[in-house]
């Protein structure tokens, strides 16, 4: 188990780099910090010295890869590539693009992110899971095929949609809760419910469907049937057995994601106003601050692969017949 | 020539996209084996019923795909040609494109939104809602005569839609009754109690439905804004129509650009195996381990940054939005390629192995022909799978997109521009819903119908369904 771990995570080192080389592509071959430094300054006529200016502010006024001037190692250390790229590898982001500390400000907006991500995930695959089990119970029946109608009419509805009719109805019709905003401590409720109650109807069409599905699937096979026939009731057979075997199709969807709740969701966090990683990107990526945008490609990567890597081993933990070794 | 065509990169792909389908089924005509799957899919009550309303979108998305430039003034050599590129689309509905009020207007209002000082004929000035300049011109006195003129107005496009659907509905009846050698009146009884091999029953109820909604909407339309005007005084309806366009081209385009990469990959990497296999394996779980949302934000932000640095190449703001668009496409592609591939690689891996293709081998027929002529017609029904199903999902990520800020170009109108420019509006007092509602109605249409009809083709084509017997229902 250990050996497993240690030699996925030594996989994944390839794998970053791929990423840290496609960002480095990304934003510095296929255009240039020139490019960048006048997108940045935004005015038609832009002098050669402020370009040169901002770039040496920001430090992007080294070579890309070789650094022919300089002396020994800082010939490959003193270049872009390794003071923007190669430095994420120990989490070292640097400066946004407006000065500020990026580390810092991931830091202290994961907190508002994971109030508003945890519970959606937790109370959303509780209840997307129980309605998925209902229905199966009721499958072949009027309540199973309604029940799927509905699911497929909730998951055409844009998530924009539950967003903005959540926030008029509850906020602005029923004045219930505040429409926008954050706070630490006894306020937080007040701010994390909507948000929270609106993410979960978000996603109740596609994830029951999901679900429903899997546990179907179980349905059909020959030990379901066995349980029926040493004469079990239905709700033990779908608990007991279905529920437990559904599981590793329905770990390899949701584990994965875990790591990810850091990184918030954009959509919710830029309408509820919360200052989570997620408004953060948004508002990086509004203000064109590359820098930012760089960080949260790298960080994603990693949660990611950090996401696979509990996957395999959740396996073990419900499925006794994987060994990982 | 009164006209300059345009060729947008967009409008190219798509009917190039267009005849590929029509050629697809010229070929499957003759082949029983490649129409059958078809044909449960055409059997499909909700199926056709979906396929009738995505038809009535795909025409208005087609007509909205012709571009030209009308001539402004001249003649012969000097003649001038506007900068703006219409559509057909436009020409057809330029009474909706033309009439733009001062600002937000309700549905169906005479008067506007918002109160405005108005000089009355003595001198005198007051506050009061103004007339629309178009909004129900027609009408003298808009609070006595507008409900029995709206009322009027809806009434005779009803009876006119019923008309419609009568003579399409005879027509139907009439080539059945042909076809099955039966009378009309017995063929019209079989049709209606879903007898047919196609529920035409079914097909003829959502074009009536759909008749007796666009019908109104259409003769309205005349003299009213149906779903109001917006900010700047632009009809809703126009706006939602023109929307589907864009929706369409990306749920349609960015599966054409990434089937190339994601079949040649797959194929390529669980036929071979070895090291062609892992280095398409480390390609693509690579490009998927970076959250889809940042991928696209940083290589449009980079494309953005491509484009003012190179403003010659855009000599109008249409190519430079369409430009824009496609690029979109490639780059919702590009995420989006990596599960179909390691599907396709899954697919190949196990029929590698059957006898067919080591009886292939054996004959010492080449790699090439072999992966052309005996994998890919066998993992095709996974792509089409993929195709249908991914659709729904990229028209809800273009709104989402945009909204984020690195989806389509701001002059183009979509449904996440709609959506984003009036998302304060329910703030305001007292709201104004109509840009919103009308934006998300016209998406869930689509959404739900290309829902419905992907999941009728996942039944049709599924292997693991067919296996199971008579009873799909039951199984998935």
């Amino acid at each position: 188990m250990i050996n497993y771990i240690i030699r996925r995570v030594i996989y994944a080192i390839p794998i970053l780099i791929g990423v840290n080389i496609i960002t480095f592509a990304l934003f510095f071959v296929v255009n240039t910090p020139d490019d960048i430094a006048r997108m940045q300054l935004g005015v038609k006529r832009v002098t050669p010295e402020a370009v040169a200016n901002w770039k040496h502010e920001h430090g992007y006024d080294r070579p890309l890869l070789y650094n022919a001037s300089a002396q020994g190692m800082s010939r490959f250390t003193d270049t872009i590539f390794y003071r923007k790229s190669v430095k994420m590898f120990a989490f070292d982001f640097g400066l946004s693009d407006d000065g500020r500390d990026i580390a810092y400000e991931i830091r202290t907006r994961m907190g508002p992110s994971l109030a508003i991500a945890v519970p959606v995930f937790v109370i959303g695959l509780l209840v997307n899971i129980s309605f998925a089990l209902l229905i199966a119970f009721f499958r072949a029946t009027y309540l199973d095929f309604w029940g799927v109608v509905l699911c497929v009419a909730m998951m055409s509805i844009s998530g924009l949609f539950y967003i903005i009719g959540g926030q008029y109805l509850v906020s602005k019709l029923w004045n219930l809760v505040p429409i926008s905003g954050f706070d630490f401590g006894l306020d937080m409720p007040k701010f994390v419910i909507l948000p929270v109650v609106v993410g979960v109807i978000a996603g109740i069409g596609s994830g029951t469907r999901w679900y429903r599905t899997i546990f179907l699937e179980e349905i059909n096979k020959d030990y379901v049937r066995t349980a029926r026939a040493k004469g079990l009731s239905e709700i033990r057979v779908l608990f007991k057995h279905v529920l437990n075997n559904a599981m590793i199709p329905i770990l390899t969807g949701v584990v994965v994601i875990i790591p990810l709740l850091f990184l918030g969701s954009l959509i919710t966090e830029s309408f509820f106003g919360i200052p989570g990683l997620g408004s953060y990107t948004i508002d990086a990526i509004n203000s064109q601050d590359f820098a930012v945008v760089r960080a949260m490609v790298f960080i994603g990567s990693v949660l990611y692969i950090v996401g696979l890597i509990l996957t395999d081993i959740s396996y073990t933990m419900v499925d006794p017949r994987i060994r990982l070794v | 020539m009164p006209f300059i065509p345009v060729i947008l990169w967009t409008d190219a792909l798509i009917y190039l996209l267009l005849a590929l389908v029509v050629l697809f089924a010229w070929y499957v005509r003759g082949r029983p084996h490649l129409a059958a799957p078809w044909k449960r899919v055409a059997q499909s009550r909700s199926g056709m019923v979906a396929a009738t309303v995505l038809a009535a979108y795909l025409v208005v998305g087609l007509f909205d795909s012709i571009h030209f430039r009308l001539p402004l003034e001249g003649n012969g050599a000097k003649r001038v040609y506007s900068v703006e590129a219409l559509s057909v689309l436009d020409v057809l509905v330029t009474p909706l494109r033309s009439r733009v009020e001062k600002t937000y207007s309700a549905p169906l209002a005479a008067y506007s939104f918002a109160k405005e000082t108005v000089q009355l004929p003595d001198g005198k000035e007051i506050r009061e809602f103004p007339r629309l300049k178009y909004g129900g011109a027609n009408l003298r006195d808009p609070a006595q005569q507008r409900f029995a003129d709206i009322t009027r107005r809806v009434f005779y496009s009803l009876m006119l839609a019923a008309l419609a659907w009568i003579v399409i509905a005879a027509m139907v009846v009439r080539l059945a009754a042909m076809r099955r050698q039966g009378n009309f009146r017995g063929t019209a009884i079989a049709l209606w109690r879903g007898e047919s091999e196609i529920p035409w029953n079914a097909i003829l109820t959502t074009l009536g439905v759909l008749m007796l909604c666009t019908f109104p909407v259409a003769i309205l339309s005349e003299h009213y804004h149906v779903f109001g005007t917006d900010k700047v005084g632009q009809d809703v309806l126009y706006l939602s129509l023109k929307s589907i366009r864009t929706g369409l081209i990306i749920g349609t385009l960015t599966t054409l650009v990434m089937l190339p990469f994601a079949l040649a990959m797959g194929i390529m990497a669980g036929y071979f195996r070895g090291w062609v296999d892992d280095s398409i394996q480390y390609f693509y779980t690579t490009l998927s381990s970076i959250p889809d949302v940042l991928l696209i934000a940083a290589a449009v932000l980079m494309m953005q940054v491509f484009m003012d640095s190179h403003p010659q190449r855009f000599p109008t703001i249409t190519e430079r939005a369409d430009f824009r668009l496609l690029f979109l496409c490639i780059i919702l592609g590009v995420t989006s390629w990596t599960s179909l591939c390691r599907l396709l690689r899954g697919e190949t891996l196990k029929l590698r192995e059957l006898e067919y293709i080591q009886a292939a081998h054996a004959f010492g027929v080449s790699h090439m022909r072999i992966m052309a002529r005996h994998i890919l017609p066998n993992v095709m029904h996974i792509v089409l799978i993929t195709v249908v199903l991914s659709f729904s999902g990229l028209v809800l990520a273009e709104a989402v997109l945009t909204y984020v800020g690195v989806g389509v170009d701001p002059s183009m109108i979509s449904f996440g521009n709609m959506i984003n420019s009036a998302r304060l509006e329910m703030a305001r007092e007292p709201a104004v819903w109509w840009s919103l509602f009308a934006a998300f109605l016209f998406m869930f249409v689509l959404v739900l119908a290309a829902n419905l009809f992907a999941d009728a083709v996942r039944d049709a084509f599924d292997p693991r369904v067919r296996v199971a017997g008579g009873l799909p229902e039951q199984k998935r």
